[in-house]
């Protein structure tokens, strides 16, 4: 059943992927295919992470590759929120590839599987992983908005003759969008990080803890130079270096889990 | 009922010509009743083209009623206006105006315009079933190849360039206030683009005052002097300068006391006027956006080139699209002969039954009712076949349904 589910899913992001580039070769004639690409393969994939819960004794995402699983999930879940905007189109570019990979790696180390769980009745740490998880996706959509918020200043700061040529958001939007990712993904990792907290004498603390924290802070910090500050660059850069963070803490995942 | 296009346009006449034959709405409105009497009929004038759609079931008669108006109204004989006129019927006529809606046809490929003169042509026309599902498809087609392609997405003006340039920053320029140095043609142009946007033009300011009050007041915006601009530009979002001043306007000093003020927002000044009004230095400032008259006249040239490589696909939409209709056109054209095959058939199963009426007096009303519906329906599948190949065949050279009788079976 999970190879039923698992192929359509990354068959339709890596054919949304390889849309996204061809719609930036030629604007508006992949852009459909690229859509439904990732319309069919979330859907796939939802199927795929219901299967899992249903089939598993209990969490079945407290793994590593599971949660990899789950966290691409999330990113594809954000990114549909604008993503059937032409105008966002590129942003796709960014995101489908990445969620292609990570799925496939994620297949390939078994956390595709049911996996033998984290009992449903650790409400804290299920709670604790979902939302931290949840986050980091947010962190990722928003960098990837800060991405092309920076690409769209430097092009118009250039001014090629063919600036209007690809359609994407305006910079103001882009700005707008990146801080309210920021903004909701810093009040869901708040909110993950309290369960982890009550779990912290029994746990310990670790590098993953120490860079959760790093990560919160680099939040607030966008948050602070965009709103109170001014500063919308150095924002989108720092939101670009929180999607830093975030590769480097699910690199760190993979080290403790595979210690 | 047939499709006929009598017409004129930049392509062949010169304005001297296409000015005589113009009409106004009222024009278009009243020609379209005079020539739909008997018919349908819508005309279409705009800048560059006069054309009359016409349906009729003599389309040389109603040429000849089309020609001797245009050459009424143009007062011209009708022998020198002749040779600027064009006659395209049925399929050809259809895709010719699915061209114009797709701005195909248009001085610029793609331009936004003419989409808005056809549905007004068409709303103020005589239209009756043929000229009705003609311009719905060509509005859709029209749509279509805005849609499908980037034809019409760019900006083909200096002025309209300024406003698609403001869009990529701001996005909806709704509540963008606009802040124009100098009360020239240049300014008010980019001006009335950026408006008609959404951005709302706060203050004019200029050297003659009286300039600015004159410009202002088009816009229910304030006049100021020129010296006032450093106190606007925290505010402004969008700043067009055009003045004929020789010295520059504004400082890279004067854009940097002002950015902390506007707290991230960008600022984007367009500078339209030679010599440049405008410190280019401006440019190394974060946040503000600074484009001159030759950065905007280089994505008008990118923009026509651009065009017209998207034209090439739009004209492939419209070739499918025309294809479309020509087979809706044929569909048309067999329907006399569909219903003269029906009535025939009918009027057979209706003799045959009556002479079987004796044999079947016995019958009750339920049997009855049960023998009419089974002759109906071996009448209708028999009748299925010839009336699809019927369908299929449509129209032949002539324009007559062409589908020899031995083909209608099997």
């Amino acid at each position: 059943m999970v190879e039923l589910l698992v192929w359509p899913a990354l068959l339709a992001y890596g054919e949304a992927a390889f849309a996204y580039a061809g719609d930036v070769r030629s604007p508006g004639r992949f852009g459909r295919f690229a859509t439904w690409g990732v319309r069919v393969g979330w859907l796939a994939q939802t199927a795929l992470l219901i299967f899992q819960a249903l089939s598993a004794d209990g969490f079945p995402w407290n793994s590593w590759a599971g949660s990899l699983n789950l966290f691409v999930w999330l990113v594809v879940s954000a990114y549909l929120i604008w993503g059937c905007s032409p105008r966002f189109r590129l942003l796709g570019l960014a995101v489908m590839p990445l969620a292609a990979l990570l799925l496939a790696l994620s297949y390939v180390a078994g956390g595709t599987e049911g996996g033998s769980g984290l009992a449903w009745s650790d409400v804290l740490l299920v709670v604790h992983i979902a939302l931290v998880l949840a986050a980091f996706a947010g962190f990722t959509v928003a960098g990837g908005l800060a991405a092309l918020e920076l690409w769209q200043e430097r092009v118009l700061k250039r001014r090629p003759a063919g600036i209007l040529r690809l359609r994407a958001p305006s910079l103001v939007a882009l700005d707008r969008l990146t801080i309210s990712t920021v903004a909701v993904s810093l009040v869901t990792l708040t909110a993950g990080i309290i369960p982890g907290l009550a779990r912290l004498p029994e746990s310990g603390l670790d590098v993953l803890v120490v860079g959760t924290a790093v990560l919160w802070i680099l939040g607030a910090a966008i948050l602070y130079l965009r709103v109170r500050a001014g500063r919308r660059e150095l924002a989108a850069a720092l939101a670009l270096g929180a999607l830093g963070a975030v590769i480097v803490l699910q690199l760190g995942l993979l080290a403790t889990h595979v210690a | 009922m047939r499709l006929l296009l009598v017409g004129t346009s930049h392509r062949l006449a010169p304005v001297e010509v296409r000015e005589r034959v113009a009409l106004d709405s009222d024009g278009e409105a009243a020609l379209a009743r005079r020539l739909g009497e008997g018919g349908e009929a819508v005309c279409l004038s705009t800048c560059n083209r006069t054309e009359l759609y016409l349906a009729a079931a003599d389309t040389e008669v109603a040429g000849e009623r089309a020609t001797v108006e245009l050459a009424d109204l143009g007062r011209i004989p009708r022998g020198e206006l002749e040779p600027y006129l064009y006659r395209l019927e049925q399929d050809a006529a259809a895709t010719h105006l699915f061209r114009v809606a797709a701005g195909l046809d248009s001085l610029v490929p793609g331009e936004g315009e003419i989409q808005g003169q056809v549905r007004a042509a068409y709303e103020r026309g005589a239209v009756g079933p043929l000229l009705d599902r003609l311009f719905r498809h060509a509005l859709q087609t029209g749509k279509r190849a805005r849609s499908e392609t980037a034809i019409g997405e760019r900006p083909a003006s200096v002025a309209s360039a300024a406003a698609a340039l403001a869009a990529q920053v701001f996005g909806d320029l709704s509540g963008r206030e606009l802040l124009v140095v100098g009360a020239g043609k240049v300014g008010q142009l980019a001006a009335k683009h950026l408006v008609s946007r959404g951005a709302a033009l706060t203050v004019v300011a200029n050297r003659t005052f009286d300039h600015a009050s004159a410009l202002a007041s088009q816009f229910e915006a304030s006049a100021q002097p020129l010296d006032s601009v450093e106190s606007q530009l925290s505010e402004a979002d969008i700043v067009v300068s055009s003045t004929s001043a020789r010295e520059q306007i504004v400082s890279r000093e004067q854009v940097e006391r002002a950015l902390p003020a506007r707290k991230g927002r960008p600022l984007l000044l367009l500078d339209l006027a030679v010599p440049r009004d405008l410190d280019p230095a401006i440019r190394e400032l974060h946040g503000s956006f600074l484009f001159d008259i030759d950065d905007l006249q280089a994505v008008v040239e990118e923009t026509l080139t651009g065009r017209r490589g998207e034209a090439v696909r739009a004209e492939e939409i419209v070739a499918a699209e025309g294809e479309r209709f020509r087979d809706w056109l044929g569909s048309l054209d067999a329907v006399p002969a569909i219903a003269s095959l029906r009535d025939r058939a009918e009027s057979i199963r209706r003799g045959e039954l009556a002479k079987a009426s004796p044999r079947l007096a016995g019958l009750s009303e339920r049997e009855r009712h049960a023998v009419e519906s089974l002759t109906s329906q071996i009448v209708n599948k028999l009748l299925h076949q010839p009336i699809m190949r019927l369908k299929e065949a449509g129209p032949g050279e002539d324009g007559e349904q062409r589908a020899p009788e031995g083909r209608l079976q099997g």
